[in-house]
């Protein structure tokens, strides 16, 4: 318990110890940056080595905080917070949907490449390679395709699309995790299996699934980081409405002359994360029996 | 399927072989060339017989056991487990096998351990929990049933391993080391509980180990084996009744047999001045 204790402790110093560097380096440093080789009448030129320290640029925590409460665009608009948590929540609904996707890809692959060795050598690059693709690049061009589907009288909403480029992200750790995992069992154990003349099936579900929870889970957190990650990016990318990374881009733009605002999506990104990660967490505890270590002799 | 009934009529023992293998060898392929792991091995088991295969490291004691558990096949040679070949035999879990790991599922309790065999082969639920309670009891663990593996000792998992090897009633036992990794008093007290276990099931047992005391407080016969290439160099029959007590341990006779166990694995007369 003490050291739960102290984990929770450390956390909160983390976040802190953040807060007191922004608001410290906002105290101490240049109000318009410091650039060494500027040329006069030339905006933009030069190289900042020092970022500009005024309201415009970094505006105080406690303005960022302040912001939330502040209606969004004046008049009789909600909150700030309102509307940054519908969009989180949308956001969270899309990643989720993407992370579904993903992690049952990743775990056909994974199972596919544990059984059949030629599989492995055969998708394996292609799975790595297919992590380089930048995903700016591929969002769009991935909507037109679904934008297209819509011939058979089901249309392919916006949305889907943005959940598979969340798979495209989610399914790489799990399917990398599930191959390790199907492969953890001791020669022990795939022996006992043997004895009792267990066939490939009963050998998958009664020993190989449940050994491979261990490196399963940490996969899952990754993926749903991953997952929210390119939700994020992909809402951007396609420029659907409703999420989180559309809002952030928008109030972005206004920042010139609200900027506290940006802040407010930003944290709602961050609690994001924060909430995909404790939803796994929770997974974690409901599996803890898969995670106990037999103590040898 | 359904369980078998208890096994080991006394008529069964003079007539039926439990294990019988003729000129038996096993050669695995390296790269930098073959290894001659077993040859020549010419034993048999008979049901309900106590054997224990002894000698030093590479020997092939441990090959010969997963031979007859078909976990690897045979170079050369004839192998009957029961009358069949040993691949039917496993096919058939005509035996039930414990390694020096204990190997239990650390996600399983201790009951789900007993049980996975009897899952496996697709036993009713209700059987199945009458056999769980049974073994448990068998091998002293009834009140230890909902642990996890990792909330026992080293010996109480190995009991686990034991119960689990006896769920299905074989007629067969291969153990492997199963008490090599315990200290010493958990190992002779699993050893007076193995030959109980042994004595209540009738099932023939074949023991590898590498401890000579061990090797003669279980065994009607002991198989002494030796190095480059693995082979048979000796069989001793034992011949101390059927009763193994703590006593039989301070016996001259117990002393005796462990003597000529010991002159037959160095190959000659040991001298009492070099014994440790």
């Amino acid at each position: 318990m003490t050291k739960r204790a102290a984990s929770i402790l450390w956390g909160i110093l983390g976040v802190l110890a953040v807060m007191v560097a922004w608001e410290l380096y906002k105290f101490l440093g240049p109000a318009e940056g410091f650039v060494v080789g500027a040329i006069e009448g030339e905006t933009g030129s030069g190289v900042m080595l020092l970022p500009r320290t005024n309201d415009r640029a970094m505006p105080h925590l406690w303005e960022m905080g302040a912001r939330l409460f502040q209606s969004t665009s004046g008049g009789d608009t909600p909150p700030l917070f309102v509307p940054v948590i519908t969009a989180a929540l949308t956001t969270l609904g899309i990643a989720a949907v993407g992370w579904l996707i993903g992690v049952a890809v990743g775990m056909v692959l994974g199972v596919i490449m544990q059984r059949f060795r030629l599989a492995e050598w055969g998708l394996l690059p292609w799975i790595v390679v297919s992590q380089t693709v930048p995903l700016i690049a591929f969002a769009p061009l991935l909507a037109s395709i679904g934008s297209q589907i819509d011939r058979g009288g089901f249309p392919w909403p916006q949305w889907l699309s943005v959940a598979v480029i969340a798979s495209y992200l989610a399914f790489f750790p799990v399917a990398i995790g599930v191959l390790r995992g199907l492969e953890a069992p001791d020669r022990n154990h795939l022996d006992l299996m043997r004895t009792y003349a267990a066939g490939y099936w009963a050998t998958l579900f009664r020993l190989r699934l449940p050994a491979s929870v261990p490196h399963l889970l940490p996969a899952l957190r990754l993926a749903a980081a991953s997952a929210v990650l390119g939700a994020v990016v992909a809402e951007v990318s396609i420029g659907m409405r409703g999420g989180i990374g559309r809002m952030l881009i928008q109030l972005a733009g206004q920042a010139s002359s609200d900027p506290a605002a940006p802040w407010g999506p930003t944290f709602g990104a961050i609690a994001l994360g924060l909430v995909a990660a404790g939803a796994v967490a929770l997974l974690g505890f409901g599996l803890k029996n898969y995670r106990r270590g037999e103590a040898t002799a | 399927m359904t369980l078998r009934e208890p096994q080991g009529k006394p008529t069964d023992k003079t007539t039926e072989l439990a294990v019988r293998a003729a000129d038996l060898g096993k050669i695995f392929a390296h790269k930098t060339g073959d290894v001659v792991a077993l040859t020549g091995v010419d034993l048999t088991v008979e049901a309900g017989e106590f054997v224990s295969l002894i000698g030093p490291s590479g020997c092939g004691k441990s090959t010969l056991l997963r031979l007859i558990a078909d976990l690897d096949p045979a170079t050369s040679g004839e192998l009957e487990v029961f009358g069949k070949s040993a691949h039917q035999a496993r096919l058939d879990q005509d035996y039930g096998i414990a390694f020096q790991q204990a190997g239990l599922l650390p996600w399983r309790t201790v009951a789900g351990n007993i049980d996975l065999p009897l899952q496996l082969h697709g036993i009713s639920r209700t059987e199945r929990a009458a056999r769980v309670a049974e073994l448990a009891e068998l091998v002293g663990l009834t009140e230890f049933i909902n642990s996890y593996p990792d909330q026992l000792s080293g010996g109480m998992q190995q009991r686990v391993a034991i119960a689990r090897a006896l769920a299905e009633r074989p007629r067969l036992l291969l153990m492997d080391e199963p008490f090599g990794a315990l200290d010493e008093m958990t190992r002779e007290y699993l050893q007076s509980e193995l030959t109980r276990i042994a004595a209540e099931t009738g099932a023939a047992v074949v023991f590898v180990t590498h401890s000579i005391p061990e090797a003669v407080f279980l065994s009607d016969r002991v198989v002494v084996m030796s190095p480059r290439p693995g082979r048979i160099t000796d069989i001793l029959t034992i011949e101390l009744g059927d009763a193994r007590t703590e006593a039989l341990r301070e016996s001259p006779e117990y002393f005796e047999r462990v003597t000529a166990v010991r002159e037959a694995l160095h190959g000659s007369p040991v001298e009492r001045a070099n014994e440790r």
